[in-house]
């Protein structure tokens, strides 16, 4: 029985070029199996739904720390359902405060992961949420 | 026997001695509480250091005595007896009002320095009108589009008196001729004015990684700021070469230390190329530290950097000057060690990252509020930050002696060994043909990447304890602290200034400036004097970047 692996994009939406999070969590996304599309750098959230479409994956992990989250992660939500990926999971991490958590949940972010967030905790949820897929 | 080894020190015959008549009863009884002890940067630490791990270290040669060659216990002789370290926070939020208030309520408080943070679009050379801009205006940072914003940035600070850090790299020499344009409108003597641009760009390919141009031209916009401070603002510090975010970006301390001091090599061999005169320029090179959380491996890592840079400047350089062979830096505490997790236990982790920043020696020093890893601080959490500072300068005794742990057996061997270290790797670096060769192999940003990881490996079998996340959490505790809210009509504010700002200016002289600008660039003549002018006609940040992104193209981050 061959069992899919979860493909994963890892991306960093906005002006914010700290990547130490983005690719510490691909490594470790990678060591755990999955398959994992890093975008780079500086992607708007059209590039980042496009990326997502193009590689057929079944999460999407956004990492920012500027505090533009509130503006883009809704954003790549909404174009990810336009281009009918209704069961890709968007997770957030970076620096969140909890009022902004709240909001980004009820606009379709699965979840989000502050500093401090084991990677095991992040394989975990994604092994549990994603695969209800067919 | 054992009785017969040879040793080639008496220390370390006594040594030997203790350990089999001493310590080797003592761990029968009670076994150690780990195999390995080692740093935060995961370098193992032995359990007792004695003159025997000294013996390659000389008091005349390697020590020495405080404002002396080659300055290990700090560029003083006095240390912090004679005057305390600069008290600088870094802040910046919103618009330049609210920043500007936030300066004066600094000031009023006992803050001696100023320190100004920019917004994303700034830091990249975007205004705030353009589309890359949306969702960042002024959020982690002040929004400065034109001299307008400037102005108000500034109002009623007299830039003669208070010197102001700014922290920007890639259009760094775009923000300096604002600077200088309200300095001069203020009536300040460029004479007196002191200050430093962060102008760091090599840290941003390593680490940062905001930058806009290709690396060759965007040193070429460094050499160009060097030249033009030594000549028309000499008290005026043009780079800070930073190993703070090479730090932040995961790297050991080891690799901040190394990686830092060849980029400063590396800017003073650029400026020496163009002509400029080590003992004229580099005094006026400062550098930026991080301080972390192992206290003993911070303090070697400070006296290591001074010892380190003076010997290249006089080897490598020929360099003559005192001034030129002391190494002066900043320190900031360590913003990747602040747990969401039970915030408030950062004010006591800041606390001792910073009292490792004072006993290394830093000229200045910014300590970070509890509530950052959260967001940008609030007025209190900036308080508390300042306060702590004031603590450890006026009731520890700390400042009262100055390098209180040069002749630590523990500290010098691991100063030594820092040395050592940072010296392999200048070698590896120069084998490469330089360090912007280095990074276009991508070789200082693999390291630090395989830092990161193995960091959070660590981290995560529990062989290194953060307090309140991987141990002592508290299950259910929330991070409710009151947090700061940038307004979300910053960026309708900033347009309607830019706007403004458009329609008073002349275009057609904003239109000469950026084609001269164009000119200089493409002839490789020095920027500066073309981009104060383009400032003064109100050109905007966005504007003058443009200009010269025609002339030397973007860059590309390679994939590694």
């Amino acid at each position: 029985m061959s069992e899919r692996k979860i493909r994963v994009l890892v991306a960093k939406p906005g002006l914010d070029g700290h990547d130490r999070g983005a690719k510490v969590i691909a490594r470790a996304l990678r060591d755990a199996g999955m398959e994992v599309i890093y975008t780079g750098l500086r992607q708007t959230p059209e590039m980042i739904a496009a990326a997502a479409l193009q590689e057929d994956v079944d999460a999407v992990g956004v990492s920012i720390l500027s505090g533009a989250h509130n503006t883009l992660c809704p954003r790549i939500v909404e174009l990810l359902r336009e281009r009918g990926m209704d069961d890709c999971l968007v997770i957030v991490g970076g620096i969140i405060p909890q009022e902004d958590i709240r909001r980004l949940k009820e606009q379709g972010v699965s979840e989000v992961f502050l500093p401090g967030t084991s990677t095991e905790n992040i394989v975990k949820f994604l092994r549990e949420n994603v695969g209800q897929r067919t | 026997m054992s009785e017969t080894k040879e040793f080639s020190s008496p220390a370390e015959a006594s040594v030997e001695r203790w350990e089999r008549e001493t310590l080797e009863p003592a761990l029968r009884k009670r076994p150690e509480r780990k195999k390995r002890f080692e740093t935060v940067s995961l370098e193992e630490v032995g359990r007792l250091y004695t003159p025997a791990d000294t013996s390659d270290v000389d008091y005349e040669r390697d020590i020495s005595f405080p404002g002396e060659f080659p300055y290990t216990r700090g560029i003083h002789p006095t240390g912090y007896r004679g005057k305390l370290w600069t008290m600088r926070q870094f802040a910046g939020f919103g618009t330049p009002e609210e920043t500007n208030a936030r300066f004066k309520y600094l000031l009023e408080h006992g803050q001696t320095g100023l320190s100004v943070a920019y917004d994303l679009p700034t830091l990249m050379g975007y205004d705030a009108d353009s589309p890359l801009s949306e969702g960042e205006v002024g959020k982690c940072g002040v929004a400065v589009s034109s001299l307008a914003d400037m102005e108000v940035l500034f109002d009623g600070i007299p830039l003669e008196q208070v010197t102001v850090s700014q922290t920007i790299n890639a259009p760094a020499s775009v923000l300096l001729a604002m600077y200088l344009v309200v300095a001069e409108k203020q009536g300040a003597d460029f004479n007196k004015i002191s200050g430093t641009l962060q102008n760091d760009i090599l840290k941003e390919y390593i680490a940062q990684k905001e930058w806009i141009y290709p690396i060759r031209p965007a040193m070429k916009l460094v050499v160009d700021t060097f030249e033009f401070c030594t000549r028309h603002v000499p008290k005026y510090n043009p780079i800070s070469v930073s190993g703070y975010h090479i730090r932040e970006a995961g790297a050991t301390a080891l690799q901040e230390l190394a990686f830092t001091l060849r980029d400063g090599i590396e800017y003073v061999q650029w400026g020496v190329d163009a002509g400029l005169d080590v003992d004229e320029f580099v005094p006026r090179i400062s550098f930026f530290f991080n301080a972390h959380n192992d206290f003993f491996e911070e303090i070697a890592k400070y006296r290591a950097a001074r010892r380190i840079w003076s010997r290249v400047m006089r080897e490598r350089f020929n360099a003559r000057e005192e001034r030129t062979l002391q190494l002066r830096f900043h320190t900031q505490t360590a913003g990747v060690s602040l747990t969401v997790q039970q915030p408030l236990n950062n004010i006591v982790r800041v606390a001792i990252q910073a009292l490792a920043g004072v006993i290394g020696g830093t000229q200045s020093l910014h300590t970070d509020a509890y509530d950052e890893a959260l967001a940008l601080p609030t007025d209190q959490a900036a308080l508390i930050a300042l306060r702590t500072q004031q603590i450890i300068a006026e009731e520890t005794g700390v400042p009262n002696t100055v390098d209180p742990l040069g002749g630590s057996y523990f500290v010098e061997s691991l100063t030594k060994k820092m040395e050592d270290g940072a010296l392999d790797y200048f070698d590896k670096i120069d084998s490469m043909g330089g360090m912007v060769e280095a990074i276009e192999k991508g070789f200082p940003q693999r390291e630090i990447q395989e830092s990161a990881y193995q960091y959070q490996k660590s981290v995560e079998r529990g062989e290194q304890t953060i307090v309140g996340v991987n141990k002592y959490a508290m299950e259910g505790e929330s991070a409710e602290v009151p947090t700061l809210v940038i307004n979300e009509n910053v960026r309708e504010r900033q347009l309607a200034r830019l706007e403004q700002a458009k329609a008073r200016r002349d275009n057609g002289a904003v239109a000469n400036a950026l084609e001269k600008l164009k000119q200089a660039a493409r002839g490789g003549d020095n920027t500066m004097p073309a981009t104060i002018e383009a400032v003064r006609a109100y050109a905007t940040l966005g504007e003058i970047c443009d200009a010269l992104r025609d002339v030397y193209g973007l860059y590309e981050e390679p994939a590694f």
